[in-house]
């Protein structure tokens, strides 16, 4: 057995090594990442709202537009790529990160985005995630969960409730469902965070920590189906409800919610994971505050754990993790830099040499 | 003792023994002192799938079969003249395979009551020598007691017993290189480096091998050395190669050629894995290599490569193809260069890996939901997987396409003498990405526009301005590139998938037909692999006098133009594969030919006696007369 001390790349921001417009472009705005193809989604969809949050996002990153890439695999949100004046590619089922996986590390000239959903990610593409994060590909995957499977009309989907009733499962599905962020956290992600679709504010700040990020950052975006699932995240959403059901995760603020701020997050010592008691009885002082850049992941994961896996009435929303470890896809590039640097030649003559390595006879 | 010498004009050794004897090694080595002698070789290697199978068992047996000679040979040889087993298991697993006064040299310190059993021997034929109920009567057994000198050869290393008697195979390679006249500076070498860290490992290993070569020199035993001298060949400079080596060597040539950095990605599968492994030490080419988590991604992310302006290759076997086919489909659809190799193997399911079979062709053409053409390139020799890889590149490249190419396990793990190539005559690969400088102005970018010549759509990589598109799955608009779903689009888009790949052929040069009377009313023709044991079959037969005619086809998809004509023009068709008939179908479909099939679905190359014997039949039906082969073969299957 054998391992070598790799050495580490210099840490920088995700879209450090991605051309920017230079000073005579014309500013950007989100016409500018709007394709001619009529969007067709159902009316209400959540994703014209991820869709708009993105497009009025992009201008910000003043990359130039051409070094933009949107990969996606199969599934309503999956159609995105077809809707930004991007380079793009609607792939197959499940499988967009690891064509982006070949993309990013074959190009680090590129922005490149990862557009899936909750079927997509995490039910015929579950490996290449996880394996994605793991390797810490430098690309953003965006994870639409409607927690329904929606172009084929209303399957449960890996995120549904159990018990749900759907097309699939008359008399309720017996499946024990994914938390998407239990599961990155679990594969080890260097970035992790959830939003809402209808929170273009939330949204957008997420997205830009995420394109900063160096790395596969996921992104677990809540998103409403208004034909097989509508409803699923009003908890969240609801003037009445979001400040009971929504546990804000801000790095650096001790986690508190409530109408009144009344509820915080405290280390349970039973269980080792963390729970939720009344800030009035611990004492602010023994809230736990949010450490998104703790290098362990664990408390991250349990605080993962206070989603409701049945019907949602309470989740974190925010960046749950944001560390740096290095990426694949700069190491791949620095070993065959480091190898390209060590020889001196034409291709052309090197190759000669290769071909001629070994034991060789002439025959004159 | 000076020793008659004997001259022959070719020879065909076997080495077996346990898994974890050495076998491979020692074949190897006796294959690179022959090469650098100067002899034409071909080599089959046969292992079993399991990395250490129980010990002393028949399962557990590992052989290296080299034939070697003084001229031109087409195969690794039918049938051994020569078999050295080091246990009683590789005696009785081998024994089946050799011809009448073949000679045995057996290792007789294996051959104990234990090991003899494991073996399914419940007396020990060693001790039955000469006698009535002699088993090994019609061979010349030669009992050496290989590891018991090799142990005192080399007991002044301190090495314990087991790891003395690791260097008996040294010890066989030792005396056979005596037997033959090889050359052993390059083994004494090869130890040297090898075993650097370890001087006395290495030490024993070359003592043994000395002591070995010593052994035949002195012993009375051995009373013939045999001489094979070098085989002619053409002016240049030559290195003994494997297959799945000169595969990967043309894979890193074609990313020399076209100038685009090679980015593979790929899962480990048998026997597919060594063109991973040697791939991975070629960074300074700007070859990416990744070890993906599944075969899906490893396709998947050679498409996102070649999506970026990378030559994407992802290679596997035949199961491996079975998990990637819905990304060949992708590939298909969205015309971007892709190669995918495919080392094939026994099927179907996991079948056998590591015994060779060609028949994954059907699953190459048709593998794949839709009309969904992807065209076929197949090597024939170990050596000439290079050239085929560089070929496939070109196709891929040139036309924006996915490309199957169909090696096998016999052309991976088998080697021969290739003639290196200049790195100058090999053909250049233009990429032609596309650019904002090819549209006229005012016009906006078709991304499925096609050139007049080849029907290739346009190669618009990220990064580049203004050529901004989108691709995928779904059906495409014809040049523009949105999605479709109009029923006249689809019809014309099928169609142009299909055209353009028909136009590769016009690239192609004409078939090669080898009639040398030109009055052959039997043609055989073939594919891949069974290059030499066909040609060898055809030999045998013109030997004993009859016309028969031969082609071999490199491009499977599409056939060249001229496939149809040549067919037509004999009045047999003899096709030999190793399936159950997949060429043979698919020139019947085309063709309307009567293509007669020799189907041999052994895990091992088709024996050219076999198949010579079959042609004979053909050329005896098609011509009325009678062919007699005998005394045109001898029993390893060449001609005399």
């Amino acid at each position: 057995m054998t391992t070598v001390d790799l050495e580490n790349p210099a840490f920088r921001s995700g879209i450090e090594l991605v051309p920017t417009l230079s000073e005579g472009d014309q500013t950007q705005t989100g016409k500018d990442f709007t394709s001619d193809q009529e969007v067709r989604w159902c009316p209400g969809c959540g994703d014209y709202a991820v869709l708009k949050a993105v497009q009025g996002f992009l201008p910000e990153l003043g990359l130039k537009r051409e070094n933009i890439v949107f990969v996606s695999g199969i599934g309503c949100s999956s159609r995105f790529p077809y809707y930004l004046d991007t380079y793009g590619m609607h792939s197959i089922h499940g499988r967009a990160p690891s064509i982006a996986t070949g993309l990013a590390t074959a190009r680090e000239d590129l922005s490149v985005w990862v557009v899936t959903g909750d079927g997509d990610a995490l039910s015929i593409g579950g490996n290449h995630l996880i394996h994605a994060l793991r390797r810490n590909v430098n690309m953003t995957i965006l994870l639409f969960n409607n927690r329904i499977y929606g172009l084929t009309k209303g399957q449960y989907s890996p995120t549904s409730e159990a018990g749900k009733v759907t097309k699939s499962t008359p008399v309720g599905s017996i499946d024990h469902p994914f938390n998407p962020v239990s599961v990155a956290l679990g594969a080890e992600a260097s970035f992790v965070a959830r939003t809402v679709d209808s929170d273009r504010k939330h949204l957008s700040s997420v997205l830009a920590a995420a394109a900063a990020h160096r790395g596969t950052a996921l992104v677990e975006i809540y998103q409403n189906c208004p034909i097989f699932n509508d409803g699923a995240f009003d908890a969240v959403k609801g003037p009445d409800t979001k400040a009971d059901a929504i546990i804000p995760l801000v790095h650096g603020e001790p986690i508190v919610f409530g109408a009144e701020r009344q509820k915080g997050l405290i280390r349970d010592s039973v269980t080792g994971g963390v729970k939720v008691a009344l800030v009035a009885e611990v004492g602010l002082e023994n809230v736990l505050v949010h450490d998104a850049h703790n290098p362990d992941p664990t408390t991250a994961f349990a605080i993962s754990r206070l989603t409701d896996a049945g019907v949602l009435h309470q989740s974190p929303i925010g960046i749950f993790r944001q560390v740096q470890r290095p990426t694949y896809d700069d190491q791949a590039r620095d070993q065959i830099a480091t190898a390209q640097n060590a020889v001196t030649g034409s291709p052309e003559e090197r190759l000669t040499a290769l071909l001629n390595t070994g034991d060789t006879w002439t025959v004159a | 003792m000076a020793k008659q010498v004997k001259q022959l004009d070719r020879v065909v050794i076997r080495f077996a023994g346990d898994s974890g004897d050495g076998m491979q090694l020692t074949g190897d080595r006796f294959t690179q002192e022959s090469a650098v002698f100067g002899n034409d070789l071909m080599t089959l290697p046969n292992f079993p799938a399991e990395i250490r199978a129980p010990q002393g068992t028949i399962p557990g047996v590992s052989s290296f079969q080299v034939h070697f000679a003084d001229h031109d040979i087409l195969t690794a040889g039918d049938a051994p003249d020569v078999l050295v087993a080091m246990n009683p298991a590789a005696l009785k697993a081998n024994l089946g395979d050799l011809p009448k006064g073949a000679t045995i040299i057996v290792d007789t310190a294996d051959f104990t009551t234990r090991n003899l059993a494991k073996a399914g021997y419940e007396t020990n034929p060693l001790e039955a020598l000469g006698d009535a109920n002699d088993q090994l009567g019609s061979f010349q057994v030669f009992p050496v007691d290989l590891t018991g000198m090799t142990v005192a050869a080399v007991k002044d290393y301190g090495l314990s017993r087991k790891d003395a008697s690791r260097a008996k195979n040294m010890f066989a390679l030792g005396l056979l290189s005596w037997m033959y006249g090889r050359p052993t500076d390059s083994t004494i070498g090869f130890l040297e480096k090898r075993f650097a860290k370890v001087p006395d490992i290495r030490d024993a290993n070359v003592t043994a091998f000395k002591t070995g070569w010593n052994f035949g020199e002195t012993t009375e035993a051995f009373a013939v050395q045999y001489e094979v001298k070098p085989a002619p060949a053409s002016a240049g400079t030559y290195r003994n190669i494997s297959g799945n080596l000169a595969l990967a060597y043309g894979l890193v040539a074609a990313g020399v050629r076209s100038g685009l950095p090679v980015f593979l990605g790929s899962y480990p599968i048998t026997p597919a894995s060594d063109i991973l492994h040697e791939l991975s030490k070629h960074k300074s080419f700007g070859v990416t290599t990744f070890q993906a988590e599944d075969e899906i991604a490893g396709v998947g992310s050679a498409i996102g490569a070649s999506y970026g302006g990378a030559l994407g290759v992802t290679t596997t076997s035949g199961p491996g193809i079975a998990l990637k086919g819905e990304a060949i489909g992708l590939a298909v659809m969205t015309e971007l260069p892709l190669l995918v190799v495919n080392v094939q193997r026994g099927g179907p399911s996991t079948g056998l890996p590591t015994k060779t079979e060609q028949a994954d062709l059907l699953q190459a053409m048709f593998g794949r939901n839709g009309e969904a053409p992807v065209p076929i390139v197949a090597p024939q020799t170990p050596g000439d997987c290079f050239n085929a890889a560089v070929e496939a590149a070109r196709i891929a490249v040139t036309y924006r396409t996915p490309v199957m190419l169909l090696s096998d396990g016999y052309l991976a793990n088998g080697s021969e003498p290739w003639q290196i190539p200049h790195v100058d005559d090999l053909p250049k690969i233009d990429p032609a990405f596309a650019s904002i400088a090819d549209l006229a102005e005012g016009e906006s970018f078709q991304p499925y526009a096609r050139d007049e010549a080849t029907l290739a759509r346009p190669w618009a990589i990220p990064g580049t301005a203004g050529l901004e598109h989108r691709i995928g799955g779904l059906e495409k608009g014809d040049g523009h590139g949105n999605i479709s779903y109009d029923p006249a689009n689809h019809e014309k888009m099928t169609r142009l998938r299909a055209a353009k790949i028909e136009r590769i052929a016009d690239s192609l040069p004409p078939l090669e037909v080898d009639d040398p009377s030109g009055n052959a009313k039997v043609l055989v023709i073939g594919w891949g692999s069974t290059y030499g044991p066909i040609g060898a079959g055809v030999r045998s037969v013109r030997k004993a006098g009859f016309n028969v005619a031969q082609v071999h086809l490199r491009h499977l998809n599409p056939f060249p133009k001229d496939l149809g004509d040549i067919l037509k023009s004999y009045d047999k068709v003899l096709v030999p594969e190793m399936n159950l008939g997949q060429l043979s179908m698919l020139l019947r479909a085309k063709y309307l030919v009567d293509a007669v099939g020799f189907n041999v679905v052994r895990g091992l190359p088709i024996k050219s006696a076999e198949l010579a014997e079959a042609i004979g039949a053909l050329v005896s039906e098609a011509e009325g007369v009678t062919v007699d082969l005998s005394n045109t073969t001898d029993l390893t299957g060449e001609e005399l």
